[in-house]
């Protein structure tokens, strides 16, 4: 079970933070006024699972036409707004829960990536292991966190409270074949009004986490959404790091041991 | 979707009513062929060199404390390759040198793991660690590690100390001895398994410059501890660390590409030279004056300590450094992405 947040039917309402915030309980995550357009959630984070992201252009969007006069506003008519649904990706193969060493991270009965919060002691190990920056340690509280995919409601045959509250299902839950399929018409459908941008994020079961639990449809490059172009789960190189490791410990030991070889016992050569 | 029913299988009900139709209406116009940027608009300003979201970071940076974690992974290197010499040490008759190196593994493995619990959200939960043994969390192993390499450490020093069980106590002293590159090399695969550019990207070399760089302060807690008669092997055994942290340290900034630019930079770049200078100067000390004079090889010995620590917290800023920069993050995988397009085109 997953997301498809289309964001090209998004209208920044931001109703998803909201909805997200009330359900699970998530405190305050700082009042700033930040200058970002209409953002100032800023990104996703301990104490907030749900981020809109807006993004001002002075491109169109396909052959959209407002009709509205502008007057002198000199870019205003080629000018587009992005905005976007941003949430934890509950990647296939998820670093923060390989690299977890409590086992509090673990995957659920629908495929997704929940944090037990009885267990977690803090290490802060899942931060910097996240890709695209999603979990991170709540101040005060010293525990990590992040989206649960409403765990509790789909649990219960409820949809996720976003999803629930999207106006206009840029927000869409369910399981990710069905997914996959619809968000691959809506593309072609894009195209075919000559959005050209539109592509797909996370949606490839070959890319570097095994395809995203959480996909998106976007108008531009990822980068552009604060979304990394081309991530790739950490743990992929473990093998190699251990091997890397096992070599400088030999070295270690090796190299010390001829150190002492060489030099032969307290009075001795040298 | 306001009716819909969700289960394990799927959602059945309702679906999205309609298809917003973005863009439509002047169907035809401004269109010209299928041609990307084809869309009759302004060019706009020549393209930047990576675009990022108003600059804000990709990734969380780490929320580990500086103090805490380079100071780990120095008291980690430190212990590890202490006990290593404690065994060359004692094996070839160096008994002071033995005693002085197996206690300050013990002190330093004790201060590590006060450290990593400080740096815990939860100190009180500390024994989760022990809670399960996986080989895909680093810390997990290093946990593991740390539970067996501590004991040992432990009852080496003790059993040097009071002269109880001397068997046993030799037992202890070659554990420590087999256990102590681990735990020196391990720390490096922590750092590196993680989506910090700076650490990541630097894998192959990260584990040299640790073990060597605990080889090289290990050798100089020996040259401030030991008698000048016991510090011969010890001078050597800096040298060898010094060059082997030097080395792999220079190879890793050359094959690091632009993830190893932070290595270079700020206050990373500050501690990474500092650490070169303090070694330089520690290895030649020792080399030159160490064999002869108490007070040189001690002074050495503290040189070789002060950059081994250095090199640490080196290590760890340019990380963090990697973290906060988006540039780390876009460049290098969109680099990727051509390479991957480039190959496929042909």
């Amino acid at each position: 079970m997953g997301f498809f947040t289309d964001t090209s039917v998004c209208i920044g309402c931001k109703a998803c933070e909201v909805a997200c915030k009330e359900w699970n309980a998530v405190p305050e995550d700082g009042l700033e006024f930040t200058g970002m357009s209409y953002d100032n959630t800023q990104g996703l984070g301990a104490d907030t699972w749900r981020h809109v992201a807006f993004i001002e252009q002075s491109k169109p969007i396909g052959q959209n036409e407002t009709g509205v006069e502008h007057g002198a506003a000199p870019d205003a008519s080629g000018m587009r707004w992005l905005m976007a649904s941003d949430v934890c990706k509950h990647c296939t193969h998820a670093a923060c829960l390989d690299v977890c060493p409590t086992g509090s991270l673990f995957r659920t009965e629908f495929g997704t990536v929940v944090v037990q919060e009885d267990i977690c002691n803090g290490c802060g190990y899942c931060v910097p292991a996240c890709p695209y920056g999603v979990i991170d340690q709540r101040k005060g509280d010293g525990r990590a966190w992040k989206c649960t995919l409403c765990y509790d409601r789909i649990g219960v045959g409820q949809e996720p409270a976003c999803a629930k509250a999207c106006p206009t299902d840029s927000i869409q839950f369910g399981p990710l074949d069905e997914l996959r399929e619809r968000a691959a018409l809506r593309v072609d459908q894009l195209h075919d009004l000559g959005v050209e941008d539109a592509r797909l994020y996370g949606h490839d079961p070959d890319d570097g986490v095994g395809g995203d639990g959480a996909f998106f449809l976007l108008l531009d490059e990822p980068e552009v959404y604060g979304l990394p172009p081309d991530p790739v789960v950490t743990t992929r190189d473990l093998p190699s790091m251990w091997r890397h490791a096992g070599v400088a410990a030999a070295a270690l030991l090796g190299g010390l041991a001829a150190v002492f070889t060489a030099h032969g016992r307290e009075g001795g050569a040298r | 979707m306001s009716s819909s029913e969700v289960g394990k299988e799927g959602v059945r009900g309702e679906r999205p009513g309609r298809e917003a139709q973005i863009g439509k209406g002047l169907r035809g116009r401004g269109r010209r062929g299928g041609r990307r940027g084809g869309r009759g608009e302004k060019a706009m300003v020549p393209e930047a060199e990576f675009t990022s979201y108003y600059g804000k970071p990709i990734l969380n940076p780490p929320v580990w404390k500086s103090l805490d974690i380079a100071g780990y992974f120095f008291l980690g290197g430190l212990a590890g390759a202490g006990s290593v010499l404690a065994a060359g040490a004692q094996l070839t008759g160096r008994p002071a040198a033995a005693r002085a190196l197996k206690i300050s593994s013990l002190a330093a493995i004790g201060g590590s793991t006060a450290a990593l619990v400080h740096d815990l959200g939860r100190p009180e939960r500390f024994y989760n660690m022990l809670r399960v043994m996986k080989p895909t969390s680093p810390m997990s192993v290093g946990s593991w590690l740390l539970a067996a390499y501590g004991p040992a450490a432990g009852a080496a020093a003790a059993l040097e100390v009071t002269g109880l069980f001397p068997r046993l106590g030799r037992a202890a002293t070659a554990g420590a001895a087999v256990l102590g590159p681990a735990v020196a090399a391990y720390t490096a695969v922590l750092a590196a398994d993680t989506a910090v550019p700076a650490w990541h990207e630097a894998y192959r070399e990260l584990p040299f410059v640790f073990v060597g760089s605990a080889a090289a302060a290990a050798a100089g807690m020996a040259l401030v501890a030991a008698p000048v008669r016991e510090n011969a092997p010890m001078r050597t055994a800096a040298v060898f660390g010094a060059g082997l942290e030097l080395a792999a340290a220079k190879l890793l900034e050359r094959r690091a590409g632009l993830a190893a630019e932070p290595y270079g930079r700020g206050r990373s770049g500050a501690y990474m030279r500092a650490g070169e200078v303090l070694s330089a100067a520690g290895t030649a000390g020792c080399v030159l004056l160490g064999g002869r004079s108490r007070a040189a090889a001690a002074l050495s010995g503290a040189a070789l300590l002060a950059s081994s620590a250095c090199t640490r917290f080196g290590v760890f800023h340019a990380g963090v450094q990697s973290a906060e920069d988006p540039k780390y993050t876009v460049v290098p995988q969109r680099e990727r992405l051509a390479t991957r397009g480039t190959a496929a085109a042909s």
